[in-house]
């Protein structure tokens, strides 16, 4: 196994290592020729100690099987993906800008509404959307802000610039992996640290959690009671709740571990109950409260709803934040974004045709083999149509979907994604990936330096989604010699 | 403060590995006894089943108890009480509470319980069992060591030392109640005089302490020849070595006083503490020995209650 950059031929995708075969693009140019210059062995022998690492640190997820839950090595493929410091100076500004209209957006939504009026949105959208919550209405949340954490999905196209692909506004996950798979390659290639590269870290990510969550604290005391609070050890993303509560030094707690009394919510401890302040719950809305939502949860704590709507608690995000991350209402972001804050969009959309709308319609039935529906709110890329990759049977079951539902779905030209090189068996092979990255917003905001990079690990494929097979790559953020 | 969840898992996480780390000791000093024993005499290693108190699973599952049958059983198989299963456990309560344990405890004890798995087949050969054993206990040490140097005097660190402590007094209590004509019990057959067994007895009970890493404290504090009494005494009423259950019913005592509410539990280990003190062992080993352990480790088993009961969440 070596590397050769004049066999690697990403064509006809925008590859974001190498321009054409044999030629590293200006950021990469030292990763490119350090990669061709390892020996087998030290290829072998790096890739080997990668997955020893995972191994060791215990960096998991659980993928939900027939036969049971498992719990499985993270994978990371060795090759770090690069993005330039002045790239994503813009892109970051672009993250923030959207995020502070999301806001904007919701807190609107569950107050004044003057949005619908103003009928920039119409209503019906909002108040038939499956993620509007009425219970919410009147609450004002402080700091306005209503999702604190964001995972916006980017993906580059043919021209090589960031599109957003989607706002993840309930409970975005992977930022763990980002800060583990850091860890990771810094074990893996320390020669290309420092000496080579001006790498922005990623680690201080729960620091920046951390005060994010103490400024939403309805009491002024000085250290708050943080938890994070998980649905339990069976979720997919257990490893990563105990891991930020771990770096944030804040409670893990379970829904059994909580009670509500005179409104406010205490945790059991072994010296007795000790009041709560801020709660980042790692739960879905429908379970949080069995007496707000569901009332067979078994998730959540009774009481837990009143006690954040009298403003004795804060959860982060916020019960109903998720009305703005409908794949339907993603459309309406640019006009979102120019309405509240009268700016122009620093990060586009995708062009999307909405099935709501006659016209879009009729277009999207005419040309579904050429595009990708998504429903309104699924997500893990369940019940996504890909068109030119669909059967005609599938073509067939969307459009009588579409047509009964037509709220329920939006249409998107098939991006084709930038790829990145791979450490496959034996050769480098591009693949194509996309980039969550985390922006908070609290008093404050913040994005984090690159975010997770998720790769389609099987040739062609476009599914980079870790439960149907994906795999990761560390994202390097480096500043421009 | 602790959350009584969190409490449970990580006092279960100490207890668990503690006995894997014990169980992997008994089986070192067992496959090293029976090279000691001259032909033809065999080892008992069903007194090994008896001293984990699996009896009736044991037999459910094997007819005989060989060596093989009985080493399967409690260092490979997976059935909830090897060794390996034990690790499991132990990994399992460890991930469930990384947040609030240094980030290389876990790393640790998943590197022991993919050691474990990834060998113990292996060590059903006498040939490669020792080795791997001894694998075992220091990677065992190794965490005992990190937490002792990282880890805050913080609750979570009393409920590690409860666990531990705990599990070990019940171990040693158990330890002790082998006996050599179960052991060996060709030679009880054979109408052997008590003078042609003691070279045998010797043996077992140098093993016995062995078995705690007690061989050598023993030899400072002890300067008679080995024999069943001292050995008892010293391994359960010998206040400085840390393997004694007198030392480990001193330590919980100790950790008590840094957790809330501890009265009922303080009351029942110092209970069992006057019952491991005042005990008269060389009466206790002409007659009466089986029932004065029996009762030691009763008393521990309440003293788990008491603790679940005080400070874990009730069971739903």
């Amino acid at each position: 196994m070596r590397v050769n950059w004049k066999t690697y031929n990403p064509r006809p995708f925008f590859d974001e290592i190498i321009s054409s075969p044999g030629y590293a693009r200006k950021p990469a140019k030292k990763l490119a020729s350090y990669l061709r210059l390892l020996t087998h062995e030290e290829l072998l022998q790096k890739k080997t100690a990668a997955e020893l690492a995972i191994k060791t640190m215990g960096i998991s997820f659980t993928v939900y099987s027939d036969a049971g839950n498992i719990d499985r090595e993270w994978p990371m493929d060795i090759i770090p993906r690069l993005i330039a410091g002045s790239e994503w100076d813009q892109t970051s500004k672009g993250l923030r800008q959207r995020l502070a209209a999301l806001n904007c957006f919701i807190d609107d939504i569950y107050n004044q509404q003057k949005i619908l009026k103003d009928k920039i949105v119409p209503a019906e959208l909002i108040l038939n959307s499956g993620n509007f919550r009425k219970q919410c209405l009147g609450m004002k949340p402080k700091h306005k802000v209503w999702a604190h954490i964001c995972g916006t999905d980017l993906i580059k196209g043919e021209n090589g610039q960031f599109f957003v692909l989607e706002d993840n506004l309930r409970v975005p996950s992977g930022v763990s992996y980002m800060v583990e798979n850091r860890r990771v390659t810094k074990r893996t290639f320390p020669e290309l640290f420092a000496d080579n590269y001006s790498i922005r870290p990623v680690a201080g990510y729960p620091a920046e959690l951390l005060d994010m969550l103490v400024s939403l604290s309805p009491r002024s005391v000085k250290h708050p009671e943080v938890v994070v609070l998980t649905p339990g050890v069976f979720n997919s993303a257990y490893f990563e709740h105990s891991y930020l509560a771990q770096r944030m030094g804040a409670e893990l707690v379970e829904g059994g571990d909580l009670l509500v009394e005179d409104e406010k919510v205490y945790m059991r401890t072994i010296a007795g109950l000790s009041q709560v302040d801020v709660i980042y719950r790692r739960i879905d809305d429908l379970f949080l409260d069995p007496l707000a939502f569901r009332k067979d949860s078994v998730l959540g704590v009774p009481g837990l709803f009143t006690a954040w709507k009298k403003g004795n608690v804060a959860l982060a995000n916020a019960p109903g934040a998720g009305v703005a991350d409908d794949k339907i209402i993603y459309t309406y972001v640019p006009k979102i974004i120019k309405y509240y804050l009268d700016e122009d969009p620093i990060l586009p959309n995708v062009p999307s045709y909405l099935c709501v709308d006659k016209l879009e319609r009729q277009y999207v039935l005419e040309n579904l083999d050429k595009l990708v529906v998504k429903p309104a709110n699924e997500s893990g890329g369940n019940g996504m149509l890909i068109g030119p990759q669909a059967s005609k049977h599938e073509l067939a079951e969307f459009r009588q979907r579409i047509k009964a539902d037509p709220r329920n779905y939006m249409a998107q030209p098939l991006i084709s994604l930038s790829t990145v090189p791979i450490l496959g068996d034996r050769v480098v092979e591009p693949r194509h990936v996309d980039l969550r990255p985390f922006v908070l917003q609290g008093e404050k905001s913040y994005v984090t330096p690159g975010g997770l990079t998720r790769v389609a690990m099987v040739k062609g494929s476009y599914v980079v989604n870790s439960s149907q097979g994906g795999g990761s790559k560390d994202t390097w953020v480096v500043e421009d010699v | 403060m602790l959350l009584s969840r969190v409490a449970e898992r990580v006092y279960w996480q100490a207890r668990y590995l503690e006995r894997a780390e014990n169980m992997a000791r008994l089986l070192q000093v067992f496959s090293a006894l029976q090279l000691d024993l001259p032909k033809g005499i065999k080892l008992g290693w069903k007194s090994l089943i008896q001293i984990t108190g699996h009896n009736s699973y044991f037999y459910s599952k094997y007819k005989q108890e060989n060596e093989r049958n009985v080493v399967r059983f409690l260092l490979s198989e997976r059935n909830g009480v090897s060794l390996v299963d034990m690790l499991v456990l132990a990994r399992e309560n460890a991930r469930t509470t990384r947040e609030i344990m240094p980030t290389e405890a876990f790393e640790l004890i998943n590197g022991l319980y993919h050691f474990a798995r990834d060998h113990v087949e292996k060590g059903l050969h006498r040939a490669e069992r020792n080795d791997i054993l001894e694998q075992i206990v220091s990677r065992a040490q190794q965490i005992g060591g990190l937490l002792a140097g990282s880890m805050s005097r913080d609750e979570a660190y009393s409920f590690v030392r409860l666990g531990r402590s705990l599990e070990r007094a019940d171990m040693t209590t158990r330890i002790i109640d082998v006996d050599a004509r179960k052991l060996m019990p060709q030679l009880e057959v054979e109408g052997a005089e008590p003078e042609a067994r003691e070279p045998y007895d010797n043996t077992l009970w140098m093993n016995v302490l062995r078995s705690s890493s007690a061989y050598q404290m023993y030899r400072q504090h002890v300067r008679e020849r080995v024999n069943g009494a001292d050995v008892a005494k010293f391994l359960l009423q010998n206040e400085q070595f840390p393997r004694s259950a007198a030392h480990n019913l001193t330590t919980l005592t100790k950790v008590l006083g840094n957790l809330p509410n501890s009265g009922k539990v303080t009351w029942q280990v110092n209970r069992t503490r006057r019952l491991v003190r005042n005990a008269d062992l060389q009466g206790l080993m002409q007659q009466g020995l089986l029932e004065h352990l029996d009762l030691v480790q009763q008393e521990i088993g309440k003293v788990h209650y008491k603790v679940a009961d005080t400070w874990f969440l009730p069971s739903k």
